[in-house]
């Protein structure tokens, strides 16, 4: 959509779009270096991610102000309204996509040498699971195409029952052995935040609906992730 | 911009969801409006709500303004202009052999673009109405009239201590106050205002919008305006026009976020006009 009498307002709605691209990118590229950091163990690579998140949150502010002066400079109604305030919350979305490839990164430091190779396998399955939905949701978000987004919303799934066999095994190691108790939590919160960044991508999608129809998408999601019902069985004596 | 060869109009009226809820105070059927030769409304149907503020909006010469002066029949005064088809107020047929224009107009009235108060008192204005109309058996109760009128139009607190003094002294936002005090003290059902606020200041139009709002409350009200925001704030129902036809009727939040029609979505974000 182009093509106002004013052309400036053209110019401010592409702006905007072309700053969420570039954000949409560093993110991407935060969570590529997060998982590579986490797989390799390399602590040099996992800091830099950590410093370069100030750069994403950077680049959320820019989004934001540019929209709120669009809507003051403006007053946008119908699809133009629509794609500002979908612009702000997808660039929260990726803010938070951010943190979580920064929270996932610092973990690389906790990481042991002795760590079975075995252990980590899953949560990196996972992360490339995250960043292939991130790409896919970011490219359906580019070319405004909901059916895309739609396919995306539904993938998550596969996200959230991969995270569901890793919280179990991950369960099932550290019973096994207590001494791996702490590194399976970082690991647990790593596959976590994968598991998050995919909510995210799902929100994203959302919002790339509603741009697209002007109402919310009306389907409940399927959601697999049911490790919150999760206990293990006591077996100390019930008190009275 | 290329006007389309086939362009879609909506015959059967549309039914925003306000209108599930009440009846229709005016309902128009296959309005045509001519000027001459010139075909200004084409087969227009509409039913507009009682109690309500509906907001025609549309690029100019869309037929707006048209149609709105045919629902009190200003359009008579026009020699070269015919209506065809069917309109009613309350289930009465306002082109009808025996309907007393007078009377359609007191009981239709308007508000125009620029205040037009009488030469008179500001009393005077008021009192006009009701006066000719018969609607006051005494002195008394034609200064109540007055009163109560400019109460409702939020006027009376800056009138009340020169009310003898001339009309045309208040300011411009105090003058369109005054002529809609003037088109209630006649006990109007519906208030037509074709672009009441485009020849006041920010504040001046802002003290309007919340008296159409209040006046809402009893009226059936139809407002034409070129300021879509104004629409967008004043309105509960939104008609869009275009090319004499209507395009596009519903509710004005969704109107306004979501319309139905891509037509209606590049006049409100401003790709054409």
């Amino acid at each position: 959509m182009s093509d106002h009498i004013v052309r400036s307002y053209d110019e401010d709605l592409n702006s905007l779009k072309t700053m969420l691209a570039q954000m949409g990118g560093l993110v991407e590229q935060q969570l590529d270096d997060a998982i590579d950091a986490l797989s390799r163990r390399d602590t040099a690579l996992a800091d830099r991610v950590i410093q370069n998140d100030e750069k994403v949150d950077a680049l959320e502010h820019q989004i934001e102000e540019k929209a709120i002066l669009t809507i003051a400079k403006r007053q946008p109604v119908a699809r133009d309204l629509r794609e500002i305030m979908v612009a702000i919350r997808v660039s929260s979305d990726l803010e938070r996509i951010g943190d979580l490839a920064k929270n996932t990164a610092k973990r690389t430091h906790a990481m042991s040498e002795a760590l079975p190779r075995k252990l980590m396998t899953g949560v990196i399955r996972m992360g490339r699971l995250a960043q292939e939905e991130l790409k896919n949701i970011l490219d359906a978000y580019a070319r405004t195409d909901a059916v895309k987004a739609l396919d995306v919303w539904r993938a998550d799934e596969d996200l959230d029952a991969l995270y569901n066999s890793i919280f179990r095994e991950l369960l099932t190691y550290m019973m096994e052995d207590p001494r791996n108790i702490s590194l399976c939590t970082h690991l647990l919160f790593g596959a976590k935040n994968m598991e998050r960044i995919g909510d995210h991508a799902t929100n994203i999608a959302e919002n790339i609906h509603y741009l697209v129809h002007g109402k919310p998408l009306a389907e409940g999601r399927p959601k697999r992730d049911n490790t919150s019902m999760y206990r293990l069985e006591s077996n100390l004596p019930a008190e009275d | 911009m290329n006007a389309p060869a086939t362009f879609k109009a909506i015959v059967t009226p549309a039914s925003p969801r306000i209108m599930a809820e009440r009846q229709p105070k005016i309902v128009a059927r296959d309005v045509d409006v001519f000027y001459g030769d010139k075909h200004a409304i084409k087969k227009l149907s509409i039913d507009i709500p009682d109690r309500a503020v509906s907001a025609f909006i549309g690029p100019s010469g869309c037929g707006k303004s048209t149609f709105l002066r045919a629902i009190n029949r200003m359009n008579d005064t026009i020699p070269s202009c015919r209506v065809a088809g069917n309109i009613t107020v309350d289930g009465r047929d306002i082109y009808d052999r025996d309907i007393d224009v007078v009377q359609l107009r007191a009981n239709v009235g308007m508000v125009f673009q620029k205040p037009n108060p009488f030469p008179k008192s500001i009393f005077e204005n008021v009192a006009y109405g009701p006066r000719i109309h018969g609607l006051a058996g005494n002195k008394t109760d034609l200064e109540e009239i007055v009163v109560s009128s400019l109460k409702k139009a939020g006027l009376f607190e800056e009138v009340k201590d020169r009310l003898q003094h001339p009309g045309t002294g208040l300011s411009g936002g105090q003058q369109q106050r005054l002529c809609i005090a003037r088109a209630i003290a006649v006990n109007p059902e519906v208030i037509l205002m074709d672009e009441p606020c485009s020849a006041l200041d920010p504040i001046a139009t802002a003290r309007i919008e919340e008296l159409i709002d209040e006046l809402r409350q009893n009226y059936c009200i139809v407002i034409v305006t070129h300021s879509m925001q104004q629409a967008a704030r004043v309105s509960q129902l939104t008609a869009f026009f275009h090319l004499g036809t209507l395009v596009e009727f519903g509710d004005t939040d969704e109107v306004f976020t979501a319309p139905q029609e891509k037509r209606t979505q590049d006049y409100i974000t401003g790709r054409f006009g």
